[in-house]
């Protein structure tokens, strides 16, 4: 039986690792995700795990980069500034195939910018943020409790792509508190035989490496590893539909966004606007196919986010410019009030078919 | 009666380096410290960015291929991952002393017991030759061509001296392969290096001074005189910090 226990959003993300069988993190201190450090400064040497304050973001996630290697789960998390320095380590992490799990705690930008919520980190997680192609999971959680079981099937996925599975939560996910039910988790085994363990002289020697000199080489990996993206898109796409059935205008938005979004849908529903959203739950891989399906209804579709238009892009290349999308955003640390989002809704319902 | 054979812990592969660079050398002091030791299966070894970038390919243990400058923080890792297994990294002077150097400062304050071999050639030669941490002043080399300037980009990096004011490292001694009389000495510091990470004393460094005679512009010969002349006055050899030792003196 799973217990209930009021936390912070933070802190649900640390105890769900814990439970996924991570017994390694490496962090450096930053606002607003610093109680993930915290937590895990407590409960790792009571549990045999290794807490480990960095010297800074780089070597954190390349400490995160050496334990990923030997094969154990290991996690970092940070916020905005801080995931910019880790940048250059995903990328290696990616070059090298390993499964990895980050958090990002995004604060408002660029440069140092402010310790807001905001979601601006957008781009930065779904198209890269370092070096190269490739490509990260990107878990967009909209409570609490999805803080932890988002942070529990990161780390699957992680292991079961070899890749890095990021959570893209904010400022409010991170510090607000809500109910959370935390059970037993059942950590699955997956064959890391490509792990530095040490050959016991019995084995070829097991090299982890980015470094590929030969170009047709290097090309089939990248080629191999676009395969495992590819089956990642076929099969581990997560989306939330609400009331989107007879929906005429749709509203897409995740994490807070999609909080304070519901309101307002709910709010335009009793003025009798056929409204709903579709929350993407991946932002990579984006819900591209309910989308486009939804462009058969839905005359409109309102891209609600903090930041200057991020995933709106990702939307219109997702129903293919089928129908307008209009941009209803806040930013800078600055959230949507319902009143808002509602105003944005009631405009698109006044502009009729498009 | 076998006198000489390749140490158990090098790949029968051909090298890349250059000729009459000894990074060919140090490779085999360290597999010859790891043969000794018996610590083949269990060791994971850490290469840099650098000329020695795929020493994957040469040692026959377990290796790691690491970002620029960051091989010690993935060392830590491998260690953390699994206190048993044996760690070395082993850099250049670019990598551990420039862009590297708090991961360097950190796992060495922080005591991580790991192996660090840390090859000083004073230049930067897998990318041709430009100015190190470790040039000396008045050096030559693509991005001083008129000499080393300390007005204008300062002094050397002078790494053991620095690491050894620091409380947590275990051990750090300069050793240089110019001669067989440094190459023997140059041994005997390495494979310490890794006893005592087998002994759970934590972090030793062994900085070796070495050649680089493709960018210097010299004979591999007169790149070991250049060594003597120049960089041993430089970088004085020899032990500069053993904590075990220090302790048994003063309790003696």
């Amino acid at each position: 039986m799973a217990e209930k226990v009021l936390m912070k959003g933070n802190e649900a993300i640390a105890e769900a690792a814990i439970r996924a069988g991570c017994r390694h993190y490496f962090g450096y201190p930053i606002t607003p995700q610093t109680e993930v450090a915290a937590y895990m400064a407590k409960r790792m040497p009571k549990i045999g795990g290794c807490f480990l304050q960095a010297e800074s973001e780089i070597a954190a996630i390349n400490m995160v980069y050496g334990v990923a290697g030997a094969g154990k789960r290991v996690m970092t998390s940070s916020s905005s500034p801080g995931i910019s320095l880790k940048s250059e380590g995903l990328s290696y992490l990616a070059g090298s195939d390993l499964p990895a799990f980050v958090v990002n705690v995004q604060r408002g930008g660029p440069g140092l910018g402010g310790i807001q919520p905001s979601q601006s980190d957008y781009f930065q997680a779904t198209k890269g943020g370092g070096h190269g192609d490739y490509k990260m999971i990107v878990l967009a959680p909209a409570s609490v409790q999805e803080m932890a079981s988002l942070t529990i099937k990161g780390f699957d996925l992680a292991d079961k792509y070899r890749m890095t599975a990021m959570i893209l939560a904010d400022g409010t996910m991170g510090q607000m508190m809500e109910p959370v039910e935390l059970g037993d988790v059942e950590v699955k085994e997956y064959d890391k035989s490509w792990a530095v363990t040490g050959t016991k002289c019995q084995r070829p020697h097991n090299i982890v490496n980015s470094l590929s000199l030969v170009p047709e080489e290097l090309e089939q990996l990248n080629f191999a590893r676009y395969e495992r993206y590819k089956a990642v898109e076929e099969n581990e796409v997560m989306y939330e539909s609400y009331l989107m059935d007879d929906a005429e205008i749709c509203v897409v938005a995740f994490g807070i966004s999609a909080r304070v979004s519901k309101n307002a849908i709910n709010e335009a529903r009793k003025q009798g606007i056929k409204v709903g959203m579709i929350r993407p739950i991946t932002l990579w891989p984006f819900p591209k196919a309910p989308l486009l399906a939804a462009a058969d209804h839905c005359r409109t579709f309102i891209s609600v986010e903090m930041n200057m238009g991020q995933m709106i892009e990702d939307i219109e290349l997702a129903i293919r410019c089928r129908r307008p999308v209009t941009l209803c955003n806040r930013v800078g640390g600055m959230i949507p009030a319902p009143e808002q989002v509602l105003e944005a809704i009631q405009k698109a319902n006044e502009g009729g078919q498009a | 009666m076998v006198v000489f054979q390749k140490p158990k812990s090098l790949c029968d592969v051909p090298l890349h380096y250059c000729p009459g660079c000894t990074h060919g050398i140090i490779h085999r002091l360290v597999a010859e410290a790891i043969d000794e030791l018996g610590i083949e299966g269990e060791t994971i070894g850490v290469a840099p960015v650098g000329c020695a970038v795929m020493a994957y390919n040469y040692f026959n243990c377990d290796m790691v291929e690491a970002a620029h400058g960051r091989a010690p923080a993935v060392a830590t890792g491998i260690k953390r991952a699994d206190p048993s297994k044996i760690v070395f990294s082993y850099q250049g002077d670019g990598d551990l002393a420039s862009i590297g150097t708090a991961e360097t400062v950190h796992s060495a304050t922080r005591n991580e017991n790991i192996t660090v071999i840390f090859v000083n050639n004073a230049i930067y030669g897998m990318t041709g030759g430009q100015m190190a941490p470790t040039t000396l002043p008045g050096q030559v080399t693509q991005t001083s061509p008129y000499g080393r300037d300390v007005k204008h980009c300062g002094y050397p990096v002078k790494i053991s001296e620095m690491l050894s004011q620091l409380e947590g490292p275990e051990y750090i001694e300069r050793v240089a392969v110019n001669n067989v009389k440094n190459i023997r000495n140059a041994k005997k510091a390495i494979k310490k290096a890794f006893q005592n990470q087998i002994d759970g004393k934590g972090f030793s460094l062994i900085e070796v001074i070495s050649s680089c005679p493709t960018n210097w512009g010299l004979s591999p010969e007169k790149a070991l005189q250049w060594l003597e002349e120049n960089m041993i006055p430089n970088y004085p050899l020899g032990v500069y910090k053993d904590r075990s030792a220090e302790k048994e003196a003063a309790a003696k």
